[in-house]
């Protein structure tokens, strides 16, 4: 019988510690998926860092190394640096990129390390128990917001694909979601480009996946997708920003 | 013996390092060390080595995380605000047990303070300013000839107990210029990383992880338990220290760095007046030579502690005298170098009370 399906080898096969229908678990299949794909796992050093995700190195089976909070792009600097036949990635949340590590992702960028970082955007800090992440959406309730995000008490939320794709060591940046087959397909097609781009030598990529936390939404799983589809997305429009037709 | 010259300490920081090495170097302008980015600029470019201006210290610590990650000899440099910065990658490293050198040449503060020297950073380098159990050998050159042999001699302790190693120098150090003599070839400590490093797996063997985290108490006791051996083990085997003039000293003032260099001359001045001064010269701060104090506690009646800080060494030399003998304190702040009469003086007054 012919196997249409099984665990991809760039994932160690320990059970994901995520929350029942929490996306997590399917990005981190797509990034092991690419992995195998492009044949890159024994030559790929990851970045967890912190968040829900803190542990990514028990599930990823490539060589990891855990950073602080929002230091992911910089520790991956000083990797790709010291193994520049190497591919670096970094897996990070919203809490950790966009507010404590804006510096870190900002500089990586423009300095076009040559990196990729997938970018999960769950409109929440999920790990800490809900409270407001940069990317929370204005009206959104959450724990440090118990009556809704306030533009004037609270500010705006920041789109970080469209900041990024300003800076020209940012070569390819697109926003994905992974509510729906198709749109899962696409995400892993945009993942992998971001790595080919990587290993084409071409600067810095960076993949934002639009993600649920139906845990801190408080919202079930699918109640989560279709929220996201209807005030996620408008917010945060799905498409390539930069390097659609790179050459890789 | 090899070339002998005349350079800056800051300078020879960095030359040391890459003698000893070091090829990646991460840091962020701050005075008085600036030298030492400008040094590696330019000489990691000519030798295809990796010099990184990170947009931070935060930055510049974490890129020193990664490569060590790597088991590459890396490094960063900085100056006291540079360092409160740093403190937080510095925990994780430790955490992590991962071999890296940590240049602070120390200005005064607190704050933002002044660019002149100091030695305020006894506290955040030595009792350790990151949070957590942990601990960092701290090497105190007190000449640009010894900074030379402490840098090296600090790649080598980093590797050799997976641990990151700082010098710490005051400003003096990395801006005055002295002749050093280097030699042909260093002693370089070849340590196997090959059980531990991320260097991508080629998928013949388990992956390898780098990280300070363990979620289960027990898990992370026995964590904190082993890095607490290797301590003890480093206790043993790294503790560096000048002892002179101490046997049947009237007085025995402990200075390290720059200061330590004052006294000597200011135990001649007392020679002249009659007066036996010793001086006991930490070289490794962490571990503090302990047993050097212990050996004079109770036969020399009187301790002087002078430093460029507010008081800070003392607790140290305190806890080592152990109640056996007065431990007397002299510092300047702000910039401020204890002079060599200001110190005769303090020596003159202690005789005095006898
Ligand atoms: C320096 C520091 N500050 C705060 C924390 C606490 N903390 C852990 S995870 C987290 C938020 C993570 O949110 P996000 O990056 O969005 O990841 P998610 O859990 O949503 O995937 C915070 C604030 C920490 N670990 N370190
Ligand atoms: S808290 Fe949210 S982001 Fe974290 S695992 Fe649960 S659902 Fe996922
Ligand atoms: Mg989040």
């Amino acid at each position: 019988m012919a196997t249409v399906y099984q665990k991809p080898h760039a994932l160690t096969g320990k059970p994901f510690h995520y929350c029942p229908g929490c996306t997590h678990g399917i990005i981190h299949r797509l990034v092991a998926e690419v992995l195998d794909e492009l044949g890159i796992e024994g030559t790929t050093v990851g970045v967890a860092s912190v968040g829900c995700t803190y542990n990514s190195y028990e599930y990823f089976n490539c060589d990891m190394v855990q950073a602080a909070h929002g230091r992911a792009p910089a520790v991956a600097t000083g990797i790709r640096r010291s193994l520049p036949d190497r591919q670096v990635f970094t897996y990070q949340g919203d809490g950790d990129l966009a507010a404590i590590g804006t510096a870190e992702i900002v500089h990586a960028a423009t300095r076009g390390e040559k990196i990729t970082t997938i970018f999960v955007n769950n409109a929440i800090y999920g790990m800490t128990s809900g409270q407001m992440a940069p990317t929370t959406l204005v009206g959104q309730v959450t724990t440090t917001t118990p009556f809704g995000r306030k533009p004037e008490l609270h500010g705006y939320p920041v789109r970080v694909c469209e900041m990024i794709s300003t800076l020209e060591g940012a070569v390819y940046v697109e926003r994905v979601a992974v509510n729906n087959v198709a749109n899962v397909r696409k995400a892993k097609a945009a993942i992998k480009r971001a790595f080919k781009v990587q290993m084409a030598g071409l600067g810095f990529s960076i993949v934002e996946v639009l993600s649920i936390c139906p845990t801190n939404w408080g919202m079930n799983p699918q109640k989560s997708l279709e929220w996201l589809e209807q005030n996620m997305m408008e917010h945060y429009p799905l498409g390539n920003f930069k390097g659609k037709d790179l050459e890789v | 013996m090899g070339e002998r010259l005349l350079m800056k300490g800051n300078e020879v920081i960095a030359e040391a390092a890459l003698r000893a090495g070091c090829r990646h170097y991460f840091g962020y302008p701050i005075t008085p060390q600036t030298e030492v980015a400008h040094y590696m600029a330019k000489k990691m470019e000519q030798l295809g080595g990796t010099f990184v201006q990170a947009e931070s210290e935060v930055a510049a610590i974490n890129m020193v995380y990664g490569a060590a990650s790597c088991g590459v000899r890396a490094m960063t440099s900085s100056s006291s605000p540079g360092i409160s910065l740093k403190q937080e990658g510095i925990s994780y490293s430790a955490g992590a047990e991962l071999p890296m050198v940590i240049i602070d040449i120390v200005r005064c503060g607190p704050g933002l303070g002044g660019i002149l020297p100091a030695q305020c950073d006894y506290f955040q380098m030595v009792k350790g300013g990151g949070h957590g159990d942990y601990s960092l050998p701290v090497l105190a050159p007190c000449s640009v000839q010894e900074m030379y042999e402490l840098v090296v001699e600090a790649f080598n302790i980093a590797d050799r107990y997976r641990n990151p190693v700082v010098i710490m120098g005051d400003g003096y150090l990395g801006q005055m210029m002295e002749a050093v003599t280097f030699r042909d070839e260093e002693p370089i400590y070849k340590a196997d990383k090959s059980e531990w490093a991320t260097t991508g797996s080629e998928l013949k063997r388990d992956h390898h992880t780098v990280t300070s985290i363990y979620i289960e108490a027990d898990v992370l006791e026995a964590h904190n338990n082993k890095l607490q051996r290797k301590y003890a083990e480093i206790k043993k085997n790294e503790t560096r220290v000048e002892e002179f003039n101490c046997e049947g000293a009237d007085v025995i003032v402990t200075a390290y760095g720059t200061v330590a260099r004052i006294v000597k001359n200011v135990i001649k001045d007392a020679e002249k007046e009659g007066i036996k001064v010793g001086l006991i010269r930490p070289i490794t701060l962490w571990p503090f030579p302990s047993e050097s104090f212990e050996k004079y506690a109770g036969k020399c009646n009187d301790f002087l502690c002078v430093e460029m800080s507010a008081g800070q060494m003392i607790e140290d030399v305190k806890l080592a005298v152990n109640g056996r003998s007065a431990v007397h304190f002299y510092g300047r702040t702000g910039g401020n170098v204890p002079s060599q009469p200001e110190i005769l003086e303090q020596i003159r007054r202690i005789m005095a009370e006898k």
